[in-house]
């Protein structure tokens, strides 16, 4: 199960990182995913894989971590906003700019409109 | 003492959401709150500064739950510099932004500023680390709202980069905490500092691995070569005064790099060494030709000002990564000086726009009240470059002074003094073109740039002059600065009493675990983790 996990990571993090570098918002964006969503099941890892065993004292013989479990849920609920943040920017700098395009090929500033 | 540690974070947080959900459609009213409440939170860490000033270190557990099991915050002389910082910071760039009627050009401005000021109080307050990373995100966010103040093409290109530049870092950060947790168990800043020492030797390399991504996620807030490209667009297209808050975005970074490598991961840990120094320092060199290059070659002011920030926290890491206290007493007088010059500068980047329309360095007509806009860009500009009298070259020649018994001093001090050097030129240059040469523009363009109503007001030019005026204070007060300075670096380099704040004495510890019942009936780790210690308060 570790290998399995381990490989399930590494591919979701080659992957993640791959879509980052398109320079596009799209793929962008679905990388960010990826890449969140391999930290994830990092972070829940971290507190070691043991299957079937609650994580609540008491219950049983032993127990599973659970402060991974409160770490991964707090790690999702801010990802989940942020892919929705991103999202609504991308569209706003697209309509905005007429391009998707993440690199600034001039960068200038943004004029001021005066009067 | 006690609650009034976590009256920063709780004001801003209960300030921004009455202002977005009952004041929406009255920007004065949003304007009363906005600056009552930063004014207030000025007083708050002022009182917080006291108290710290005189060595203690307090600590405050969330909700009583103990140590490490709860989250701390904890209230040292050096979280107690950086929150008086940033309020002080917070409440001049909030005052230059009403006088100069920036707040009104989007809306929520004044609520993401309360979000933004408790993200920053909370990061430099906590004694958690994964309550660090929540506190980041949550400056991040505001950050994000910030940086878009006012919309425009260029403003949500760059604001896109931003936030994919830190999305990026914040899963970077969490990686990190990851492999911390792994192979820590804890989370408790204080709690993982003891386990470091305890770690078996077998261990020595996931724990670097740990320091090195941590390092990293750090770095990048503190926008250090090679991991600055997001800084330059960020700051060159947020809202000037914006972007003379952020100023203190990037000593966040440098916060977070000086708490965690003198308490978790110092150089006297074995499996550390010069780890952290050796990366710092050829880094930070790098940072400062590259800042100050880009000072030279800039086309415009406000991206010259960002390359002067990121020139000067080449100076602040080549400061910290000598780890001396000596070293680190430099580097935080340093930051304190660099992060107000910075944003006067970005204040003044902002007039010079609002006169005419951007602050190219081409060719163009001269600006209305160009006199006094272009005597604080001199102020200001010497300030940052280093030159005598004012605290930029105090706080160089302390650390120049600091970094001297390092063997590789003599790179550290060509690199200094040449960079100076070109940044007084590009200086000279950037201002002879903005403020002298359009004199001889014969005849002014048609159609010439016409300032929007209230952004050119005398209130703006006079916070201005008070963020100046914070510049001069600071040289002035350099004594007691530097002093305490010094008293902070001091207690960096002896953590025990922090830990001991935290976790409670030894004694205190024996006593405790004395009082409580066998509850734990097993490690949750199991047999197959590597040798976790058990933390003494269990």
């Amino acid at each position: 199960m570790e290998t399995l996990v381990a490989v399930a990571i590494g591919a979701m993090t080659a992957a993640g990182v791959y879509l980052l570098l398109r320079l596009r918002t799209f793929p962008v964006v679905l990388g960010l995913s990826m890449l969140s969503y391999a930290v994830n099941v990092f972070i829940f890892a971290s507190g070691r894989l043991v299957p079937g065993l609650p994580p609540i004292l008491g219950h049983a013989e032993t127990m599973t971590d659970p402060l991974p479990q409160a770490l991964v849920l707090t790690a999702i609920v801010i990802s989940f906003g942020m892919t929705a943040l991103t999202v609504i920017l991308a569209l706003g700098s697209y309509l905005n700019a007429g391009t998707d395009a993440i690199d600034i090929e001039k960068p200038g500033e943004q004029p001021e409109t005066g009067r | 003492m006690e609650h009034w540690i976590i009256a920063p974070i709780v004001l801003p947080a209960l300030v921004g959401p009455l202002i977005v959900l009952t004041m929406r459609h009255d920007e004065l009213l949003q304007r009363v709150a906005g600056l009552a409440s930063m004014v207030v939170q000025v007083g708050l860490v002022v009182a917080l500064l006291i108290a710290a000033s005189g060595g203690a270190v307090e600590s405050y557990e969330l909700g009583s739950w103990p140590a490490p099991f709860g989250i701390v915050l904890v209230l040292d002389r050096l979280s107690a510099l950086m929150v008086t910082l940033t309020a002080v910071l917070g409440l001049m760039v909030l005052a230059y932004a009403v006088a100069t009627n920036w707040d009104r050009r989007g809306r929520n401005f004044h609520a993401l500023f309360q979000f933004q000021m408790m993200g920053l109080y909370g990061a430099m307050l906590t004694g958690d680390i994964f309550n660090l990373f929540v506190f980041f995100e949550i400056l991040l966010i505001a950050s994000y709202g910030l940086m878009t103040h006012g919309g425009g093409r260029m403003r949500l290109r760059g604001g896109v980069q931003y936030v994919i530049f830190n999305l990026a870092g914040s899963t970077l950060f969490l990686f990190a905490l990851g492999t911390l947790y792994a192979v820590f168990g804890s989370l408790n800043m204080a709690d993982l500092a003891e386990r470091a020492t305890e770690l078996p030797a077998g261990d020595a390399a996931l724990l670097r691995v740990t320091a090195a991504l941590l390092a990293l996620v750090f770095l990048l807030k503190g926008a250090l070569v090679p991991v600055h490209f997001w800084l330059p667009n960020t700051y060159a297209l947020a809202p000037a005064p914006v972007a003379a808050l952020f100023a203190v975005m990037t000593k966040v970074g440098a916060y977070a790099i000086i708490r965690v490598y003198t308490l978790i991961f110092p150089e006297t840990l074995a499996p550390m060494g010069d780890l952290l120094s050796g990366i710092l320092m050829p880094a930070a060199l790098v940072t400062l030709a590259v800042g100050m290059v880009g000072v030279l070659a800039g086309g415009t002011l406000a991206r010259i000002v960002s390359f002067a920030a990121i020139g000067s926290m080449g100076t602040l890491f080549l400061a910290v990564s000598a780890f001396t206290p000596q070293a680190v007493a430099a580097a935080l007088y340093y930051l304190v000086h660099s992060t107000l010059a910075t944003a006067a500068l970005f204040l003044v980047v902002d007039q010079v726009r609002a006169r005419r329309g951007n602050s190219s360095l081409a060719h163009q007509a001269p600006m209305p009240g160009g006199g006094l806009v272009s005597a604080f860009f001199f102020v200001g500009a010497i300030a940052l470059a280093g030159m005598p009298p004012l605290s930029g070259f105090i706080g160089k020649l302390l650390v120049l002074d600091a970094i001297r018994t390092q063997d590789w001093w003599v790179w550290g001090w060509a690199v200094v003094l040449v960079t100076s050097l070109i940044a007084v030129v590009g200086f000279a240059r950037a201002g002879s073109a903005l403020f002298w040469k359009p004199h001889d523009v014969q005849s002014p363009p048609p159609g010439d740039f016409q300032p929007a109503a209230g952004t050119t007001s005398g209130l703006g030019l006079a916070v201005l002059g008070a963020v100046l005026a914070l510049v001069v204070g600071w040289t002035v007060l350099a004594g007691p600065a530097t002093r305490y300075a010094q008293a902070t670096a001091t207690q960096l380099f002896a953590p025990q009493a922090y830990i001991h704040a935290v976790l409670g004495t030894p004694e205190e510890r024996a006593a405790r675990m004395a009082a409580v019942p066998e509850v734990m009936p097993e490690d949750p780790h199991h047999g197959d983790a590597p040798a976790t210690p058990q933390p003494e308060g269990h």
